[in-house]
């Protein structure tokens, strides 16, 4: 029961935030839409029935794009055992988690730093480089004709060991002459992003044959990371429980272990860690290695598991999501997991709704940068939603 | 004006911080508002300013019924608050604090004119003896003085009502000497003063009539010449306390704490402090005197290794300690209460168990191969907050929502739950109710009695007096003496303090 409540009170802020947010994201709609405009001067009823019309047509697509389309399930299971029709009714879901993975991973790699109190802004950098380390394994480990096993393993390790190794510069230089993480991470973004063109334009291993364009060669030539479900079509691979798993383990470091402990502890206060006898410096170190190591290997399974080519755009802004899906998270496993979901439904579903109603994905950018608005500024979102609620309690009760 | 708070009640979640308050203040007043931490004081002002709405009761300024929707409106009807924690900016200047958001204008575009405002400081300041200097940076200055500010800023929004809450806090015995003086002026000039307070002395130097809270409700309407010290602290407690340290006669036994020369560098270039020479044993208190500032927190940290020492000893127990770092020589049997409790001695956000085992979470029974073992940290938590009578609601709560006085007992109860050789303690009850100082002064002698070396570090004269065996006095970075018990006066010790020679 307490627990019940007390997860009630956790996600309540979240849960309104995104509802106020579509809610503000229907009155955009409507107002961008020149039909419903050009209509509110002879009928406006009509302009706002309208307006209600379209926002039902883009919110229905938007979650059929997300979640796939009720009938379809109902085909697909009245038919039995048929492939095409299974894959038809679960591909938006199944492409919906496939979408939050990247997500999950930054994620989680953001809000361990943000625990130690570093405020790691290099995610970006750090899943591009891990997306690189993943690209070199597959092509050197698949390439010798090594078990698939084995080069997941591979891929797996050289992206943690690339993404760790990007984390770790500025972690040392905080650590030991004080530079600013949120400076050094941001152009650490660059510097990565502009040194795998360079590679890709340059390095015979990883370019594309006969071609000049900055992509790498396709990788499920040498490596094919497993899917989970029977069916083909639906992509989700082994990236997704990587990810779960992850998540758990995070959480048992963070709150089971010794050093999980000390670097909670300097998160939230420096001084008193020191007081304690906590290596205050070792601890922003470590925070930025296991961060950059989970964004790594986020970036490997998106390139070798997902994308199965390395181009420039395999990050795609997953660095400054990650931030807000942390901070929506409520900095917790579970909270960035859940919010992962979130935002990778309406990424996912956002295509559809581009498709069937002309409405940009970009609309999406704009609810998710409404949603961490919201969550940023509580006590604004409180008063929009509690005070109407109390004060008719308070007239109820009078 | 006269200003009535009618049965006031309050609720947060969990606690009724205010239970029917009621509470009066006449004209040219001073109310004296007395109750230990937690008792609802804070809580009752800020409904008074427009902070909090209170569930029922009623504000009365001459006997109509006021309603602060917000602090703008208690300011606009009189009400001036000085808040326990000011709300300065470090980086303004005085006539900037005082005047900002009440400023004068002048010139089309309303510019801030700041020659009005600095000849109306001037005056006021001069009018109610607040010296300051107008042109001085917030973050320049003592805190006695930004408290002088923050009453300047009260008055400069014309308050006919000046509240203080725990004002004497920060301030040193003499500074709260001037700011009774101030509150005496102000009262004399027809301002209205409700003073916030858990110390008795100080009510009875400056009300003219007390209101004692407890748990927030009412416990006792009284006047200075009705109560004495011992009656009001029964009254706040509610039940009988002591206010004398009982002590048995010290046995010193050999030397624990030996320091020589010692020289310890404030990080700004100069020298914090200044070749220290002295021995604590076992089974005595060393207390050190001195004024705020004058070495004594760089020479805990110095002992704790939480800064480094640039020359001189630190023995321990006849090992050499300099160098160590803090982990080292808490592992060595020193025990730390530091200065800034919410600085360093405790994690908020954390919770009231995790803080608890704070250093020694990494050793067994609480970690053993780098996993936390949360049923050892639980149970030893468990049996701690029983052992220390710390009020918490679980060991799982954040430890930011205990009182000051159960934070400290946590810290206590951390650092005396090992094997101790030395007690370092600073400013150990500072901030502290009556009955936790009590507790707290018990706990710290139990520590010497069983034959711990025990150094105390203290701004406040009463608690060095009564915990020292022998006091020690820093002056400028130097032990300018070292007194037994029997020849420290309070005119001796005070004279060194002021850096007479001995
Ligand atoms: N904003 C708040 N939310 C919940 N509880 C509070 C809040 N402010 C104060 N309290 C609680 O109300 C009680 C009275 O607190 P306070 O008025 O600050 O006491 P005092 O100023 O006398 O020390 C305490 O138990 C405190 O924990
Ligand atoms: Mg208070």
């Amino acid at each position: 029961m307490t627990r019940l409540r007390k997860l009630l009170a956790t996600i309540r802020l979240p849960a309104i935030s995104v509802l106020v947010a579509l809610l503000v994201g229907a009155i955009v709609i409507m107002l961008s839409d020149l039909e419903v405009l050009g209509k509110i001067p002879q009928d406006p009823l009509g302009a706002i029935v309208l307006g209600v019309q379209r926002v039902y047509l883009a919110y229905t697509s938007l979650l059929m794009g997300a979640f796939g389309d009720p009938a379809k399930f109902g085909k697909a299971i009245a038919a039995g055992g048929d492939a095409v029709l299974w894959a038809k009714a679960f591909r938006p879901i199944t492409e919906t988690l496939l979408a939050s993975v990247p997500l999950m991973f930054v994620g989680l790699a953001v809000m361990v730093s943000f625990r130690t109190g570093v405020f790691n802004i290099g995610g970006e950098g750090q899943f591009m480089m891990g997306a690189l380390g993943g690209t070199i394994a597959a092509i050197v480990l698949g390439g010798a004709g090594l078990p698939t096993p084995i080069t997941i393993l591979g891929v797996v390790a050289l992206g943690a060991l690339f993404g760790a190794a990007w984390a770790f510069i500025p972690g040392i230089l905080k650590a030991r002459v004080g530079a600013s993480e949120v400076i050094t991470t941001i152009m650490l973004n660059y510097i990565a992003n502009l040194f795998i063109f360079f590679l890709l334009v340059n390095w015979e291993l990883i370019q594309r044959e006969d071609r000049t364009q900055p992509i790498s060669k396709a990788l499920d030539k040498f490596v094919v990371i497993p899917t989970i479900l029977p069916i083909e079509a639906l992509r989700l691979h082994l990236g997704f429980i990587v990810a779960l798993l992850l998540a758990v383990v995070v959480s048992w470091f963070l709150w089971r272990t010794a050093k999980g402990f000390e670097l909670r502890a300097a998160g939230l206060n420096l001084p008193a860690a020191r007081y304690a006898g906590m290596g205050a410096a070792s601890s922003v170190v470590i925070a930025m290695l296991i961060s950059g190591a989970i964004a790594g290997i986020g970036g490997a399974f998106e390139v070798v598991g997902t994308v199965k080519q390395l181009t420039t755009a395999i990050s795609g802004g997953v660095g400054f999501t990650a931030i807000a899906i942390a901070l929506v998270g409520g900095t917790r496993p579970s909270g960035v997991v859940a919010t992962s979901l979130v935002f990778g439904a309406l990424r996912n579903g956002g295509a559809l709704m581009g498709l069937n109603t002309g409405i940009p994905i970009d609309l999406l950018f704009f609810i998710q940068a409404l949603v961490i608005m919201f969550i940023a500024a509580p006590s604004l979102t409180q008063r929009l939603i509690r005070s109407p609620f109390k004060r008719r309690v308070k007239e109820a009760t009078a | 004006m006269r200003l009535e708070l009618r049965e006031i009640t309050k609720q947060f979640p969990g606690v009724l911080a205010n239970d029917r308050v009621s509470i009066a203040v006449d004209k040219g007043e001073v109310l004296g508002l007395l109750g230990e931490n937690g008792a609802g004081k804070t809580t009752l002002m800020n409904i008074l300013s427009g902070l909090y709405r209170p569930d029922s009761g009623a504000i009365l300024i001459d006997g109509t019924e006021r309603v602060f929707r917000d602090p703008a409106e208690a300011i606009a009807a009189g009400i001036g608050m000085v808040h326990q924690h000011f709300m300065l900016v470090p980086v303004f200047d005085v006539i900037e604090s005082v005047a900002l958001g009440a400023e004068p204008t002048t010139g089309p575009l309303g510019t801030f004119d700041r020659a009005t405002a600095r000849k109306q400081i001037i005056e006021l300041s001069e009018r109610y003896g607040l010296a300051v200097d107008p042109d001085a940076k917030i973050e320049n200055l003592p805190v006695g003085v930004r408290q002088r500010v923050e009453i300047l800023k009260a008055l400069y929004r014309k308050s006919d009502i000046l509240v203080l809450d725990e004002p004497s806090a920060v301030l040193t015995p003499q500074e709260t000497e001037e700011l009774f003086e101030i509150i005496r002026g102000l009262a004399k000039a027809g301002t209205s003063v409700i003073f916030i307070t858990h110390k008795l002395n100080e009510v009875l130097a400056v009300a003219d009539r007390i209101t004692v809270l407890r748990r927030g409700a009412v416990a006792g309407n009284t006047t200075p010449s009705k109560a004495d010290a011992s009656s009001l602290a029964e009254m706040m407690v509610g039940r009988e306390v002591q206010l004398t340290v009982s002590r048995g006669a010290s046995k010193p036994g050999k030397p624990i704490l030996q320091v020589q020369a010692m020289n310890v560098l404030d990080g700004r270039g100069g020298v914090a402090v200044h070749e220290a020479s002295f021995e604590v044993h076992a089974g005595e208190i060393l207390a050190v005197a001195g004024v705020q500032g004058n070495g004594q927190t760089e020479l805990v940290e110095a002992l704790t290794g939480l800064r480094p020492i640039d020359s001189g000893s630190l023995i321990l127990d006849g090992n050499h300690l300099e160098g160590g770092s803090p982990r080292h020589i808490a592992d060595a049997g020193v025990a730390h209460i530091p200065e800034d409790r919410s600085r360093d001695g405790m994690i908020k956000g954390m919770t009231v168990a995790e803080n608890y085992v704070l250093n020694a979470y990494h050793r067994p029974p609480f970690s053993t191969g780098g996993r936390l073992d949360l049923k050892a940290i639980a149970a030893r938590a468990t049996q701690a907050v029983k052992d220390f009578d710390v009020r918490t609601p679980s060991i799982d709560t954040d430890i930011a929502s205990l009182s000051g006085g159960n934070q400290q007992k946590v810290i206590v109860a951390r650092e005396f739950g090992r094997d101790v050789r030395l007690v370092v303690a600073a400013q150990p009850t500072r901030g502290l109710d009556v009955g936790s100082i009590e507790y707290i002064h018990h706990r710290i002698v139990e520590q010497r009695d069983a034959g711990a070396a025990v150094l105390i570090v203290s701004t406040e004269l009463d608690e060095v007096l009564a915990l020292g065996d022998r006091v020690a006095v820093m002056y400028e970075g130097r032990i300018v003496g070292i007194l037994d018990a029997k020849d420290a006066t309070r005119e001796r010790v005070g004279l060194l303090m002021g850096g007479a020679v001995a």
